[in-house]
């Protein structure tokens, strides 16, 4: 079992280089997490959200302010963090069952054989068993993604960070995949952070939701959920909090473009960040 | 199954031509309307086929081009995948060679013979030489290209994971780039054998090969057997490239149905 880290961000400042000039896009962010605690982000496109995620998994170290797990600062990538990325990035050369190994591949924890097991058990949990053999090319956009949730799960991290991972998919499988996912948080009591522009989803599965506006990325407000789980989306309270999100939202000033934007911009995000690789 | 129902459903088109060709060779070398000193009749080259067949030495010929096709083409496509890589990996490495690289590739490859027949005489080695150099540059640079192609987002995926430095290269950027690796060594392959007909041509020496007996029958005007050569040499090229096809589409069926 993951033991759950604490995640402290202090006073997070990131800028990006566009042509010269340094454009802000995350401005004094802090926010501490409890270990085993969820956390639901919601914001508008362009608010900063992958990015903040990025700084967390430790794919740039180019900030200012701390970044601290259990109390030592984040340098690079570790197995103790997993993501799910907003596109799926899943390698079109193998297929889903060496895609969702490829989470393991690094892992000294597991024996071979527990390995082979947990990539099965995660293949059946995103009830992708008959597809097992397939390519990427062969996969709808929601199927490719329950095979990046599976490469992300399958390894069982401390904290696991996840970029609107339901966007692309049905409202049935959904609704099933949020349950997967909450179950398994409170059975292994990891971490969570998730990026979500599905408002109800927030509320549903996060302890706490954190509202961002944009220009530059600040956090607008932090709102608790202290209800009990399994929570009624129907209920008085569970709609009362949503309506409390959503308010503010309606603040932010181009919030409602914002979210409706977001819809079919999976795939275009993808290919904007196709840069040349050097090492 | 059924050899009719087969026949039928197979894509004859591309016979037409090859078959027209034939047929107005006939026609014109049997009505004598040209010298057929020079152009010779079908039939003759047929002749000069059996002959040569069944005579020792021809057979050996095709033999020895296509081992110093082979081994030309295994040590240039070694080299310029491995050279690919490393000048895609880094932009220092990239900085240093890069630019020389590309002068020397406007060199044509021809005007390397003199110097490789300087060195290393008119022998087996000196065509290999010159094989591989010339399967190294389309090998080299579509490797480079490749590398140079794989998806950042892929890469940040291979850190998360935690992939070494040779897990990053045996599990992402090699199997990225192999859409044009493979077709670096397509051409690579093509122009191999290009090269080792012309390695024969120019480098003439005792030894045996396809591009040698074509040479002899210049020599004793045998316009027949310069006429079977250059069929054999089609052929043996056709037939690399369709070995070539089909393992490139086996290998690169994760791509779907995008030929
Ligand atoms: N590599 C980069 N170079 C320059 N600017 C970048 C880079 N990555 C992101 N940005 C900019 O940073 C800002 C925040 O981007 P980010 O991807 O974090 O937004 P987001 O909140 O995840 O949006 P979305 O909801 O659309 O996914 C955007 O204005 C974007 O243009
Ligand atoms: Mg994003």
């Amino acid at each position: 079992m993951a033991h759950a880290a604490t995640l402290e961000i202090k006073n997070l400042n990131k800028q990006y280089k566009v042509r010269g000039e340094s454009l802000p896009v995350l401005e004094n962010i802090s926010l501490s997490i409890k270990p085993g605690e969820f956390v639901s982000i919601v914001g508008s496109s362009g608010c900063g959200k992958s990015t903040l995620l990025k700084l967390i998994i430790g794919l740039e170290d180019d900030y200012q302010g701390e970044l601290l797990l259990d109390g030592s600062r984040i340098v690079g990538t570790s197995l103790e963090r997993g993501i799910v990325f907003q596109e799926h990035r899943l390698f079109p050369w193998l297929t889903v069952e060496q895609n969702i190994s490829i989470g393991l591949l690094n892992n000294t924890k597991f024996s071979e054989e527990e390995k082979r097991k947990s990539v099965q058990e995660h293949i059946e949990l995103v009830g992708l068993k008959d597809f097992a053999g397939a390519y990427p090319y062969q996969l709808s956009g929601g199927m490719s993604q329950r095979v990046a949730i599976a490469r992300a799960l399958v390894n069982r991290p401390e904290v696991l960070l996840l970029d609107e991972p339901f966007g692309a998919l049905d409202a049935f499988t959904r609704a099933f995949l949020q349950q997967e996912l909450q179950r398994i948080w409170e059975k292994e009591g990891i971490t969570m952070i998730q990026v979500t522009h599905d408002v109800e989803e927030a509320v549903y599965l996060g302890d706490r939701v954190v509202v961002m506006q944009p220009r530059p990325g600040r956090i607008k407000r932090i709102i608790d959920v202290p209800l009990p789980r399994e929570r009624n989306r129907s209920s008085a309270e569970f709609i009362a909090i949503k309506e409390e999100v959503l308010r503010e939202f309606s603040h932010t000033a181009d919030a409602s473009a914002g979210l409706i934007e977001k819809a079919a911009s999976n795939e275009e995000y993808s290919h904007s960040n196709e840069l040349s690789y050097q090492a | 199954m059924n050899l009719i129902h087969l026949i039928r459903n197979r894509d004859w088109r591309w016979a037409v031509l090859p078959l027209t060709l034939l047929t107005v060779w006939y026609v014109v070398t049997t009505l004598g309307w040209v010298n057929t000193k020079l152009i010779v009749p079908p039939e003759k080259v047929y002749q000069a086929a059996v002959k040569a067949i069944s005579r020792d030495g021809f057979m050996e010929g095709v033999e020895a081009s296509l081992m110093r096709d082979m081994s030309g083409f295994v040590i240039g496509s070694f080299a310029g995948i491995v050279f690919g890589v490393l000048l895609g990996l880094s932009r220092w490495t990239e900085r240093i060679v890069g630019p020389t690289f590309n002068t020397l590739k406007h060199i044509s490859l021809f005007a390397w013979l003199p110097l490789i027949s300087t060195w290393l005489g008119t022998g087996d080695s000196a065509k290999i030489v010159f094989i591989s150099l010339t399967t190294f540059y389309p090998v080299a640079i579509n490797t480079f290209d490749g590398v140079r192609s794989v998806p950042r987002t892929q890469l940040e995926v291979a850190r998360v994971y935690a992939f070494t430095r040779w897990q990053s290269i045996t599990r992402l950027i090699v199997p990225a780039a192999s859409p044009q690796i493979l077709t670096g060594l397509h051409l690579g392959l093509i122009y191999a054998w290009m090269a080792t007909i012309g390695a024969e041509f120019l480098l003439v020496t005792a030894d045996t090969g396809l591009g040698d007996a074509v040479i002899k029958g210049r020599a004793a005007f045998n316009v027949e057997l310069i006429v079977f050569g250059m069929l054999i040499i089609g052929l043996v090229g056709a037939l690399l490239n369709f070995i070539a096809t089909r393992i490139e589409s086996h290998l690169l069926a994760w791509r779907g149905d995008r030929t």
